[in-house]
């Protein structure tokens, strides 16, 4: 299992690095960004660093685009490149877009209620209706669990 | 000639579809045989029929037929493999691995069952409680989503593909992202908590996708049973470890299992209330099937992986869910987030129950699944009615509504004890079956802790009975009782409990054949299916 860090695994594997530089990418903006666009950014990264993995793990070595030839001919001799993966993102792209449709309408929902997509003032303004609340409706045992 | 049967049969639902079934019982494929696709595919494609129809008179019964059809159809399945055989149904009749396959098990029609005789109970009842709580224009949207979201749901349950799953579990989860946003006509926090939960759940969906294409780089299939096989001959895999964490990760963000809850309770506290009642009696509870599947199904307790992932991680989160979650319940001054707290401690059981790896646990997990599901839909509908006669569920709004709405406070105080699991209830057997699955085991802490942690329970249950019946009504309530199409739903999912907890053997029976179902596969399976052929 264990064959030692060659140049060769490095560079083999290009694509696979660049999915996990691009996935922990990603990742972060969606956690470290308090700006909601932004979030939806970092999270498209995320879904297309999967799509990159799937694309990477199809590829079959010297294979050919998996198209039957047209007078139906199969050479045994041909390789192919294995479609399923392709198939699965091409799925994996529409749940994505349908994702990122959503996330931005409740983006425009966001800004009309609170004037503001970034996370502070929107955290604000909860604390805000919560302290609210607690001061409204808090007493309701004893001394209040302010 | 059969084929022309088969896809007359799929077209024609609802009146003709019971008539279609005498005929086409004779002739094979007949209706019968293509239960397992119909069971989603009715209220799949009743969902765009109710948004075309676009009459706002017409969207709840087509709703309400979809989903009495939905449930007809996972009863007869269940029935049909409570033998402990399973059924395999091939997607336009292409085989598996290759193709996609449903396959039907006591496990999973067992939770079609679940999810759909809620969607049934809770329909009557979302009709009234909509129309105060979501502007007349946008009901036939609502309908429109409730039906995809139950469509996913189900075909979460159905599918024996793992890719396929995905695409279900995403459906399902955009649907109820939408669902929980309508709340915002009510508190515009709804907005950010269902933008929260997209940004979640998302997440979640994603790594369950990269732990399914690591299974699928190692193996080369997404066919469940195939998977399972192949799995089974590479223990060592780095791979396949990698994407068992990934899948268990995903799941666990979806299920709400302790760290990953965040979603949970601002999700349930601003839903529109029969939102609330549906999500949470089945949006977790599928997810923890997903989970129950690929630990046990897909993986097997056998996998050397899989018992210290179990033991040294779902386990401790599991028991640090039910006590802090417990104890945050205990805290909250609006009964609505109370009880979505109590959900993230409930979940807490099910993960112990799936934790402990032994088959009398497991059944105790698959029997909390669903009494829990009754339990919190009596609960979430009766704050649901509060919500409507009060105008609000923290407890100021609902001092002394004992005494002005008695019959939804006494659904609601039967609800509470099967929170906390007293005899005679539901609660009390998931509850107790668990506590022998821990002593079988010899674990007698972990019995203890689970009784410790009902002990909670009583504490918040008791707030919200104390608030309902020992203070004095507010003057400015409105002071009637909820609308019968209210309390019909509410006192049906209220008897529901009660009978479950007294004559245990069907749902404990039924659990058990599931359990035997996940952990050591159906003894027969039967093919149907093939429309193409």
């Amino acid at each position: 299992m264990q064959q030692g860090v060659s140049w060769e695994y490095l560079v083999g594997h290009a694509n696979y690095w660049l999915f996990v530089l691009l996935m922990m990418t990603g990742l972060y903006i969606v956690v470290a960004r308090g700006n909601f666009v932004k979030k939806v950014i970092g999270l498209n990264m995320f879904q297309s660093a999967v799509i990159m993995l799937y694309i990477s793990m199809g590829k079959v070595a010297g294979g050919t685009a998996p198209i039957f030839p047209i007078h139906g001919e199969i050479d045994p001799a041909t390789v192919y490149t294995n479609p399923l993966p392709h198939v699965l993102m091409l799925t994996a792209i529409v749940v994505g877009i349908a994702t990122t449709s959503l996330a931005l309408a409740l983006i425009v929902r966001i800004r009309e209620e609170y004037g503001t997509i970034e996370e502070q003032g929107i955290w604000e303004a909860e604390q805000e209706i919560a302290a609210r609340e607690r001061r409204q409706y808090g007493e309701v045992f004893g001394e209040g669990s302010q | 000639m059969s084929g022309e049967a088969a896809s007359g049969a799929l077209a024609g639902h609802g009146a003709e579809a019971a008539q279609a079934a005498g005929k086409a019982a004779e002739q094979a494929p007949g209706l019968m045989d293509h239960l397992p696709a119909l069971v989603v595919l009715v209220p799949f494609l009743a969902a765009p029929l109710v948004v075309l129809l676009g009459a706002r008179r017409l969207a709840w019964p087509v709703t309400f037929a979809a989903a009495l059809f939905s449930l007809a159809a996972a009863l007869a399945l269940l029935s049909q493999v409570l033998g402990g055989a399973a059924i395999s149904y091939h997607i336009g009749g292409w085989a598996p691995p290759l193709g996609i396959e449903y396959r039907i098990d006591a496990a999973n029609a067992f939770v079609m069952v679940i999810v759909s005789a809620i969607a049934v109970a809770i329909l009557p009842y979302a009709r009234a409680s909509i129309a105060a709580e979501i502007p007349a224009r946008q009901h036939v949207l609502f309908h429109a989503l409730f039906l995809l979201a139950l469509a996913g749901l189900l075909g979460v349950s159905a599918t024996g593909d793992a890719f396929n799953l995905f695409v279900f579990l995403e459906i399902s989860s955009l649907s109820t992202y939408v669902l929980v946003a309508m709340g915002a006509y009510r508190d515009k926090r709804a907005l950010t908590t269902a933008f929260n939960y997209l940004l979640m759940g998302t997440t979640g969906a994603t790594f369950f996708v990269i732990g399914i294409g690591f299974l699928y780089m190692s193996t080369g299939t997404l066919n469940m049973a195939d998977l399972a096989q192949l799995i089974a001959q590479q223990p060592g895999n780095r791979t396949i470890h990698a994407g068992f964490a990934f899948i268990l990760v995903g799941m666990g963000l979806k299920v709400a299992m302790y760290p990953l809850h965040l979603w949970l309770p601002g999700a349930y506290s601003y839903a529109p209330s029969a939102v609330s009642a549906f999500l949470a009696a089945t949006a977790t509870k599928v997810a923890v099937y997903v989970m129950l599947r690929f630990l046990f199904s897909v993986f097997g307790p056998a996998y050397p992986f899989e018992a210290s992932a179990l033991g040294l991680v779902v386990l401790p989160l599991a028991l640090l869910a039910m006590f802090a979650a417990s104890f945050i319940a205990i805290f909250q001054v609006n009964f609505k987030k109370m009880l979505a707290y109590s959900s993230i401690a409930q979940v807490g059981y099910m993960l112990l129950g799936i934790a402990m790896l032994s088959q009398t646990a497991l059944s105790g997990a698959i029997v909390h699944l669903f009494n829990h599901a009754i339990t919190k839909a009596t609960l979430f509908m009766v704050i649901g009615a509060y919500v409507l006669r009060a105008g609000g569920a923290f407890y100021r709004d609902i001092e002394g509504i004992g005494r002005v709405m008695p019959l939804t406070s006494a659904a609601g105080v039967i609800g509470g004890l099967s929170l906390i699991g007293v005899p005679g209830t539901a609660g009390f057997v998931s509850k107790w079956l668990l506590v022998q699955g821990a002593l079988e085991k010899g674990w007698w802490w972990l019995a203890l802790l689970v009784v410790a942690s009902s002990l909670l329970a009583v504490v918040y249950v008791w707030k919200g009975i104390e608030v309902a019946y020992l203070r004095s009504p507010r003057d400015d309530v409105d002071r009637r009782e909820a609308p019968l199409a209210m309390l019909v739903p509410i006192w049906v999912m209220a008897i529901a409990t009660i009978w479950f907890g007294l004559s245990a053997e069907w749902t404990v029976g039924a659990a058990r054949t599931a359990a035997e179902a996940l952990m050591h596969g159906a003894s027969e399976i039967v093919i149907s299916g093939g429309v193409g052929r």
